[in-house]
């Protein structure tokens, strides 16, 4: 479903991504991990449009689509989600006003017509549920006030609300609490299908042993460069980067 | 010739015809404004309050006035569109500066000792009660846009709410502005709520969507008594052919309340000076206003609370939203005298300019002379929140209605204070249409569709 072939990007003129190469296929889970300032969540603002990033080589490909060209409302509308790993607080903007504008859009989209005020009041329920986010949150204005908790959690609800078909989890489970990043995780799992891929952005182990991943990727200064299964994650745990930066002939 | 000689030279030749096509009450007020106004003249560019306005342009183009109120033939009903269709209200109509005595309600409608209608005739019918008022909120020496309201107004509208009496219904004044050439008019609003008397009265302004200008300059004294709730709104729709200098005094008596919120949803260049006092303690008083404004409009918008006595509470919120090359400014004076303590003040202006070329300035003046107050005053400018914009755009909100929703999110703690439900569900319809260009000219009147 996703291809991204040798992806620069750059912001301010400073090269953050410098050819990065991934394929991901539906049903598949892929973590992504590394050093802080690897370009992690350069990658993921990259893939949904965020404007300040300029794309300087590489090509990425959404369900056959070429993503890059999509304006981020339509990358949306494709089925791509990313859970911010700073969620943005909107005030004045309610929760409820929110997510029916988004969904409506999405629906627009593909060419159905918007939900009746009590369906998608019944779909906030049930999707509230999968997350076990509080009523009281989802009737106040975006995100505003929420702890980081809470944020994570509004992310999880938002992906549950606009079933997408990739998903990136931009350490989604930074800020959790132990109960809370087992309801997200179990959030994230209900969700899964053969049909959906998701990419898990994280520093640990402890998220991987909820959300199991099929492919494991260490990205370091702009590239991925090291690729592998499960175990990757269990032996970065143990071990941090050093050895990959050894290897990279670094140290 | 200055801009102001020739309506000092309109005065001297049509004195008579002024003076017999109005009361004895406003009459006698009008040498003392002329004097004023030869003396001092209008505002201009160089005094510090009216930078922002170019006071004497506004003035200078050759204006008819209606000083011999022929009648004008419309029926405001049949042109007047309410905007506010949910809001049972008890409604008036102040065609140009005559107020339209054919339509009103009937006086039955009113509780027993309410005044409302025109103010020419009340000053005449009840000449007593008219003088104690009229003249005496609004400062002449304010400045000279005040003086020549003084010396021409002939009518207007005049509401007297008598101690203790409450009334239920908003009342409407709808203020419509129609010629066939530059046409300018002179209005004046008096308003006495007395003690303990409570009452909301929402003033809408609209204009001919025509090729003419309009200057209106308008006048509105508002006295609340002791212990009296007062709610004033004033919601501008007009034309960008209208130019609008207002000014409101308010007097607040001891334990008093008083709303004041300043709607600009659509105009041309509007100046408005809101004044108020607190006469006695413990008196409260929220002034709040907000402004959409693009294209080459302009909003300037001048405040003064002069906390002249202790234990009073004055908030004020003005937010403004600009588009295109659309110019703005607030300037918010706060006086607190000296004895004036326990005194709180606080004030806000917020500002987001949503284009590169839109400007705004902003300029809070706080003087405290007390040392047992609380007093606080903010102003910002900003621009849009990218990042709640990205942030949205990534949640499928196509970018043109995140935009929207974000400037309709940072008016909205305004429509917040109204204190009408029905009031602020209207405004919320036409403040998000606004935003969504559809109400690209004043909407109120059929003549302007
Ligand atoms: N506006 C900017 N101008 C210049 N450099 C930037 C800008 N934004 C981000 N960077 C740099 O890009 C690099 C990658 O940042 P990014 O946020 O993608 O890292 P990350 O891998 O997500 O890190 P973390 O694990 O801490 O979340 C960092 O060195 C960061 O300082
Ligand atoms: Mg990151």
């Amino acid at each position: 479903m996703l291809k991204i072939t040798d992806l620069h990007a750059s912001i301010n003129g400073k090269e953050i991504l410098k050819g990065i190469n991934l394929v991901v296929k539906p049903g598949e889970v892929h973590a992504i991990m590394g050093p802080n300032g690897s370009g992690k969540s350069t990658l993921s603002a990259v893939l949904t449009g965020h404007p300040a990033y300029e794309v300087t080589r590489g090509s990425v490909e959404f369900y056959g689509k070429d993503l890059l060209a999509l304006s981020p409302e339509d990358r949306s509308h494709e089925g791509l989600f990313l859970s911010f790993q700073y969620p943005v607080e909107i005030p004045g903007v309610s929760m409820v006003n929110f997510m029916r504008t988004a969904v409506n859009e999405q629906r627009k989209y593909r060419g159905l017509e918007p939900l009746s005020a009590t369906d998608f009041l019944k779909l906030m329920r049930e999707k509230r549920a999968i997350v076990e986010l509080d009523n009281k949150l989802a009737s106040r204005s975006v995100n505003e006030g929420f702890s980081g908790g809470e944020k994570k959690r509004n992310e999880i609800f938002q992906m549950a609300m606009l079933e997408p078909r990739l998903s990136i989890l931009d350490e989604t489970d930074s800020g959790l609490d132990i109960d809370a990043l087992r309801i997200v995780a179990g959030g994230v799992n209900k969700l899964k299908s053969e049909k959906n891929a998701t990419i898990v952005i994280t520093h640990y182990q402890r998220l991987l042993d909820y959300i199991a991943p099929d492919f494991v990727h260490v990205l370091y200064k702009g590239r991925i460069v090291k690729s592998g299964g499960p175990e990757l994650a269990l032996e970065l745990e143990e071990r941090g980067y050093d050895w990959i930066k050894k290897e990279l002939g670094e140290i | 010739m200055s801009a102001v000689q020739q309506y000092i030279d309109l005065y001297h030749s049509q004195q008579n015809l002024i003076a017999d096509h109005s009361s004895p009450v406003m009459n006698a007020l009008r040498d003392e404004a002329v004097a004023l106004l030869e003396s001092r003249g209008l505002p201009t560019l160089k005094d510090e309050e009216f930078r922002r306005t170019d006071i004497e342009s506004l003035y200078a183009p050759d204006y008819g006035l209606n000083l011999g109120r022929v009648n004008i033939e419309i029926n405001p009903y049949e042109v007047f569109r309410c905007d506010v269709p949910n809001l049972s209200t008890l409604l008036y109509f102040v065609v140009n500066d005559t107020f339209y005595a054919q339509a009103q309600p009937a006086a039955g409608k009113l509780p027993e000792g309410v005044l409302a209608g025109s103010l020419c005739e009340m000053a005449k019918q009840y000449p007593q009660l008219v003088a104690r008022y009229y003249g005496r909120a609004a400062d002449m020496k304010r400045d000279g846009t005040v003086a020549l309201n003084t010396a021409f107004a002939q009518d207007g509208f005049f509401l007297y709410i008598p101690d203790g009496v409450v009334v239920e219904k908003p009342i409407q004044l709808v203020n419509i502005l129609r010629g066939n050439v530059d046409f300018m008019v002179n209005r004046r609003l008096l308003i006495v709520v007395g003690k303990g008397a409570q009452a909301k009265l929402l003033v809408c302004d609209h204009s001919d969507e025509s090729s003419v200008r309009f200057l209106a300059s308008q006048v509105c004294e508002i006295f609340v008594d002791d212990d009296a709730v007062f709610d004033y709104y004033d919601m501008e729709e007009s034309s960008e052919n209208t130019a609008k200098v207002a000014s409101v005094f308010v007097r607040q008596g001891a334990r008093s309340n008083v709303l004041v919120n300043g709607i600009v949803l659509h105009n041309g260049v509007t100046r408005s000076n809101y004044y108020s006092t607190f006469d006695g303690e413990h008196a409260e008083l929220s002034l709040c206003g907000m402004g959409i404004v693009d294209k080459e409009q302009s909003v300037d918008t001048y405040t003064f609370i002069d906390h002249a006595v202790s234990h009073c509470h004055s908030n004020e919120l003005f937010k403004y939203v600009l588009n295109d090359s659309a110019r703005g400014s607030f300037c918010g004076r706060i006086l607190v005298r000296h004895g004036a303590q326990k005194t709180e003040a606080y004030q806000g202006n917020k500002n987001l300019c949503a284009s590169p070329q839109a400007k705004m300035y902003t300029k809070p003046q706080l003087e405290i002379y007390a040392d047992d107050v609380k007093c606080s005053h903010g102003a910002t400018v900003g621009q849009l929140d990218q990042n709640a914009l990205f942030y949205m755009r990534s949640r499928g909100i196509p970018e043109a209605e995140a935009r929207m929703l974000l400037m309709f999110a940072f008016t909205n703690d305004v429509i917040e204070q109204v204190r009408l439900d029905a009031l602020k569900d209207r405004l919320r319809q036409l403040v998000e249409k606004r935003f969504r260009g559809e109400l690209a000219k004043c909407s109120g009147c059929q003549a302007c569709r």
